[in-house]
Order: C-alpha cells, then structure tokens, then sequence
C-alpha cells in the first residue's frame, strides 16, 4: 500500500482539484469517522452534554488530525515499520500537549471542564486511525486535506449530538434558553435523560440509525 | 477499606465503560462474540493493573514540578504513553511465549490495547484526582474489572440479538450503541450504593 502513492507518475497534480476536495467532503458523510468508520468514540461522547466544550473539542481534533497527518506524511519514508506506532504516539503526544499548554493558557474553565478528555485525544483512533491507513502512504498536502476533513466529520457529529442533548436536556443552545418561561409554566419539563451519559450513546445509535436508512449501502450486513 | 470502597466504586458505579466511554472503540470492535471479548477483558485488567502503579511512580517522582531544578510536567502525556506501549509490548511477548493459543486468540487486539482509550484514561484520573499508590491500584483493578464486565456482558447480549429481527439499517453498530445506552441506565441504578456502607 505504501507504494502506490510512491508510483504515481508525477504529474503537476492540481493544488485544490476534485480529488483533494473529496478528502474534505466524504469524510463528512459517505466515510464518517463517527458513524461509519466508528472511530473515536471515546472522546465524542463525554464531552457532548454543551455545545461549548463540544466545539473546543473538535477544533481541537481537527488541529491534532491535520497535523499529524502532515508530520508523519512528511517523514513517511524514514520511518522503520517496525517502530511505527511508537513514532506516531509520540507525533501526537506532542501535539496534544500543545493543545493542552494553550488551552490550559488562554481559556481555563473549559480546560478544566474537557479535564482528563484532552489528553485522550492522544488515544483517540480517528487519528492514529488516519495515521495508518492514508498518511503512511500519501504526500503531505493530501495527507493534510485528510486529516482536516475527518477531523471536521468528527466535528460535525460532535455538535450535532451536542446540539441535541443541550437542547433537550437543557432547553437551552449555546447556554441561551430556546424555550420561554412560558412553556415551563405550561408543563413542559428539560429531559435530565438527556444529560446523562447513556443518552449520548443513545442519540449516536439513532443518528447511525438514520444515516443508514438514508444510504443503504451503508448497512451492515453481518 | 478505601481499596475496597475505590474498586467496587469504579467497578459499578462509576463504569468505565458505560460513565465515561473510555476504551468504546476496541468494546464495540470485540464484543461480536463472549469469546474474543473475554480474552481482551482479561488483557486490559492486565495492562492496567501493570501500568497504572508504574505510571504513579512516574508522576511522584519524575513528573514533580522540582527534579533537578526543572519542571517537567508538561512531559507527561509522552511518559504515560511510552510506558503503556512499552507494557502491552511487554504483555505481548509474554503471552506469546507462554500461551501461544490465547495469543492468536487475541490477535490484533492486543496491540491495540495501547490505543485504548481506559489504559491512558485510567492515568489520567489517577492524576487529577490525587490518588496515592494504593488508591490507583485499586482504581486500576476496579477499571479494569469493569470494563471487563461491560463487554462480556455485550458481546452475550449480541450474541443473542443476532436471532432478533432488528430492523437492516440499526443492524450492527445501531443496536450496539443503543445496547450500549441502556445497560449504562441499568448501570446507574447501582449509583445508590454507598460502598463506605458495605464495609461496616
């Protein structure tokens, strides 16, 4: 696998043509880490009862992704097989403890609220996932595109889980009630379900749910 | 008895698995069948268990904000994680020298276990939660059994499902995260538990 990329004659490739654009685009559907290539979870759900800490999260992945993604593209060819999973470890503890130091720096109440949750992006197997299987074998501005595209799928179902539980369990967006004091009066109750933490697990499994009943090709057939 | 309270406290209540998803990728990955799951439950207590007092070591005595004149805390991530894959190395080799069968039965999984997400979390915790060597120990065996718990007990439940008539597009992944969710509501019944009580 590390040679086909090596093999490609060396065309002037574009710098932004239709192929580095669907590194962008599939991962935010057809080959989303999440739901399809079911990657990372751990991280995704702990963090999801508020949008907040949710987005920070994903800026954070999308940052470790894409620049580790680029790092070991770019030393690919010196790195011996055997030692590979130590290098890239290392690759992303650095770059994890950059988004600690900064964070830790410049906004520390979330830093305190994601606590233990951004040192696991170290483990987290979206990234050593992307690290294998595509920067391995692909030159680094692809392996940069690729990483920001699956970090920004991860995102995107990071918020929309997010988005679900704080709305339901909260009434609120952003930390901003969505529902007049009127509806309170009225009976309506926030759903405290939805901040626990099974009820991530249970939205996720629904999402897929929907996700796969819209493109069948998905469905898994074991 | 704070060895006992901390064990049966992240054991049940506080589940590794099912409170904070740690380690989610592997558990939905082995719990196919009772059989593989068991085997990578074993080896995560193992591992955590191993790495976990290790790492306590580490952070005491090397991680301190004072060695030799320097602070080096902000190594601590590239420790913890060259200790855990150092570990599992170490598990590997030792396993496959003394039990081939077990081995190949755990296959791919063991390697992985360095990218489970329980192992760092567990060091993690330990950290922000001021643990002394006794308590991690305990935190280590307590995680490790809980987690081992969770996957058994959803690699049967599929194991059973397969017989249900779920609808195609929930098939698989779907029904394992919905699973999942309500054996964590189970769980969560047990939060009444005071484990101090249990003790006396």
């Amino acid at each position: 696998m590390a040679d086909t990329a090596t093999a490609t004659p060396q065309v002037k490739e574009p710098l932004f043509g239709k192929k580095e654009r669907r590194l962008i685009t599939d991962p935010l559907n057809d080959n989303n880490p999440i739901t399809v290539q079911v990657l990372g979870i751990c991280s995704a759900l702990a963090v999801t009862t508020q949008i907040v800490p949710s987005f920070v999260m994903a800026i954070a992945v999308i940052f470790v992704c894409a620049f580790s993604n680029l790092t070991t593209s770019i030393i690919r060819n010196h790195i011996p097989k055997q030692i590979r999973m130590i290098v890239q470890l290392v690759i992303i503890a650095t770059l994890v403890t950059v988004v600690e130091l900064v964070l830790k720096a410049f906004n520390y109440p979330i830093y305190k609220q994601l606590s233990v949750f951004i040192g696991l992006i170290i483990t987290n197997c979206i990234i050593m996932g992307r690290l294998e299987a595509f920067a391995l074998a692909n030159k680094p501005w692809r392996s940069f595109l690729d990483g920001i595209g699956n970090g920004l799928g991860y995102g995107a179902i990071l918020l929309l889980v997010a988005a679900i539980r704080e709305l339901t369990g909260k009434g609120a967006l952003v930390g901003i009630p969505i529902f007049p004091q009127s509806f309170y009066d009225a009976g309506y109750f926030n759903n405290n379900l939805m901040v626990l933490p099974a009820s991530a697990l249970l939205v996720i499994g629904v999402l897929i749910w929907i996700q796969r009943a819209w493109n069948p090709k998905l469905v898994d057939v074991s | 008895m704070d060895f006992i309270n901390i064990f049966i406290k992240t054991a049940f209540i506080e589940n590794l698995v099912l409170s904070y998803f740690f380690g989610m990728c592997s558990y939905l990955a082995v719990s196919k069948t009772v059989k593989t799951a068991f085997g990578l439950g074993m080896a995560v207590i193992f591992v955590l268990a191993i790495t976990m007092p290790i790492n306590w070591l580490i952070n005491e005595h090397i991680l301190t904000e004072d060695v030799m004149g320097m602070d080096l805390t902000f190594l601590r991530f590239i420790l913890f994680i060259a200790v855990i894959a150092s570990m599992v190395q170490l598990v590997e080799m030792v396993i496959e020298k003394f039990s081939p069968a077990l081995y190949t039965a755990l296959g791919i999984f063991l390697p992985l276990i360095t990218v489970n997400c329980a192992i760092l979390g567990g060091s993690l915790f330990m950290v922000s939660r001021e643990y002394n060597l006794m308590e991690s120990t305990a935190f280590a065996l307590g995680g490790g059994f809980g987690w081992f718990l969770a996957v058994v007990a959803l690699a049967a439940i599929r194991e059973k499902i397969r017989y249900s008539n779920v609808p195609p597009a929930l098939r698989g992944l779907g029904m394992a995260f919905i699973l999942t969710g309500l054996m964590g509501i189970a769980f969560m019944s047990l939060m009444g538990i005071d484990p101090a009580a249990l003790g006396q």
